[in-house]
C-alpha cells in the first residue's frame, strides 16, 4: 500500500487559505472529481505536491473493445488481439500492451491532476514496471505518491516533482508502477503573470 | 527473433520510421492524454514546444508499433531461411525514458534500437536478459526519444 502519511498535512491545507482547495479536494482519495471540475480557474502548483500520499484516482473500466483497437494500432501481437493466441503466450489470456497501460495512466493523470496543474511538462520517466497483465474488463485506481519536491536551480520559478505512479486493478493487484518527475510552476511565478 | 547467443553488445538496428500528423497526434491526445498542446495547433504555438506536439505517450506507442512491424519482417524471413524463431517474454518494464525535443506535427521519426547490455536470469535459467537502449531520431537529425528497455530472451537449447 502507498504511504498515508500525508494525514498530518491534509489536516494543515484544511485550514489553509483558498490558495491550497484543489490538493485538499484532489488529495481526497478519488472523491475529487465533480468538485474539482467546479473550481476550473484554480491552478495547483508545486507548492500543492508535498512529499507523501497526494491522492488515489479512478476507477477507471477498461474494455475489451479498446485493448482491441489500441493493439491493432500500436502493438498488434497476438497476445493483445487474439484470445486463442493469447491463451498460450505467457501471459495466458488476452491482455492489453504495456504502451495502452501507460497512456491509459497518464489519462487517469490528466483527469485527476495534470490537466489543473501549471504544469509545464515532463522530461521523461525514470523507471516502469509492468508487473501483472491488465484484462479485459479491469476496474483501474491510480495512486500518486510525492517521493521528492524541489526547487529548480537553473530555473528557480519552476519545482521539480518527483512522483510514483501505482496502477492496480479492482482486485487491488499491482500492475505498473512508474517513478517520474513532473515540472511545475511555483505559486510566487504565476501570481506574477497574472498580476501582469 | 533472435536466442540469446546470438545476440552481441552494440548490434544496432534500424526498425523504421513513422510521420506525425497533426490529426493522429490530436486523435491519441484526445483519448490519452488531452492537454492543450497535444490538442490544438495555436495552443501549441503558445507553449514551450513551439508547435502541434505529440504526447510523450504516442511517441512510445509508435515506437512500438515501429518495433512490432520490424519484428514482424525479420520473423518471416527468419522463417524463410527456415531457421528457428525464438519467442521472447513480456517486457518487465523500462528505465531512463526521456522525452528530449518535441515532436511536432509533421515531424518523421526514425527509430532504432542499440544492444547496451547482456546477462544471464538467475531465477530464469532459460532466459538471458537484454538491455537495449531505444532511440529515436527526427528529420534533422535530432534525437527526440530515448529510453532503456529490458526484455528475456530465450536461450537456443533452453538454457540446457
Amino acid at each position: 500500500m502507498p504511504s498515508r502519511a500525508s494525514s498530518g498535512s491534509h489536516a494543515r491545507r484544511q485550514s489553509a487559505s483558498d490558495a491550497s482547495r484543489p490538493l485538499e479536494i484532489a488529495a481526497n482519495n478519488g472523491h475529487n472529481q465533480a468538485p474539482l471540475a467546479a473550481i476550473p480557474t484554480m491552478k495547483l502548483t508545486f507548492e500543492d505536491f508535498p512529499p507523501g500520499h497526494f491522492g488515489r484516482f479512478g476507477p477507471r473500466r477498461v474494455t475489451r473493445e479498446e485493448i482491441l483497437a489500441f493493439a491493432a494500432e500500436f502493438d498488434p501481437q497476438p497476445m493483445h488481439l487474439d484470445e486463442e493466441a493469447a491463451s498460450k503466450s505467457m501471459l495466458q489470456g488476452l491482455s492489453a500492451s504495456g504502451w495502452h497501460l501507460c497512456s491509459i495512466m497518464m489519462r487517469m493523470m490528466v483527469d485527476g491532476f495534470v490537466g489543473r496543474a501549471a504544469s509545464l511538462g515532463s522530461p521523461g520517466v525514470n523507471e516502469l514496471r509492468w508487473l501483472a497483465p491488465l484484462r479485459p474488463g479491469d476496474d483501474l485506481t491510480l495512486d500518486i505518491e510525492v517521493m521528492e519536491a524541489r526547487v529548480s536551480r537553473s530555473r528557480p520559478e519552476t519545482g521539480i516533482v518527483t512522483f510514483k505512479a501505482l496502477v492496480r486493478n479492482a482486485a487491488g493487484q499491482a500492475l505498473c508502477e512508474m517513478v517520474s518527475p513532473i515540472i511545475l510552476a511555483r505559486r510566487a511565478a504565476i501570481a506574477a503573470e497574472q498580476a501582469g | 527473433m533472435r536466442f540469446f547467443e546470438d545476440i552481441e553488445i552494440g548490434q544496432r538496428r534500424e526498425l523504421g520510421s513513422f510521420t506525425f500528423t497533426a490529426d493522429g497526434i490530436k486523435r491519441f491526445a484526445a483519448q490519452f492524454d488531452p492537454q492543450r498542446f497535444h490538442l490544438d495547433e495555436e495552443e501549441g504555438k503558445k507553449s514551450l514546444f513551439g508547435g502541434l506536439a505529440a504526447s510523450g505517450w504516442h511517441v512510445a506507442s509508435v515506437y512500438m508499433k515501429v518495433l512490432v512491424a520490424d519484428r514482424k519482417h525479420q520473423t518471416r524471413e527468419a522463417l524463410a531461411r527456415g531457421a528457428r524463431i525464438a519467442i521472447w517474454g513480456p517486457s518487465p518494464g523500462f528505465r531512463e525514458l526521456r522525452w528530449i525535443k518535441p515532436v511536432l506535427a509533421g515531424d518523421t521519426i526514425s527509430f532504432f534500437s542499440e544492444v547496451e547490455s547482456l546477462r544471464s536470469s538467475e531465477k530464469r535459467p532459460g532466459w538471458g536478459i537484454l538491455q537495449a537502449r531505444n532511440t529515436g531520431i527526427n528529420e534533422r537529425g535530432e534525437l527526440v526519444f530515448s529510453f532503456l528497455a529490458t526484455d528475456f530472451v530465450p536461450r537456443r537449447n533452453g538454457g540446457a
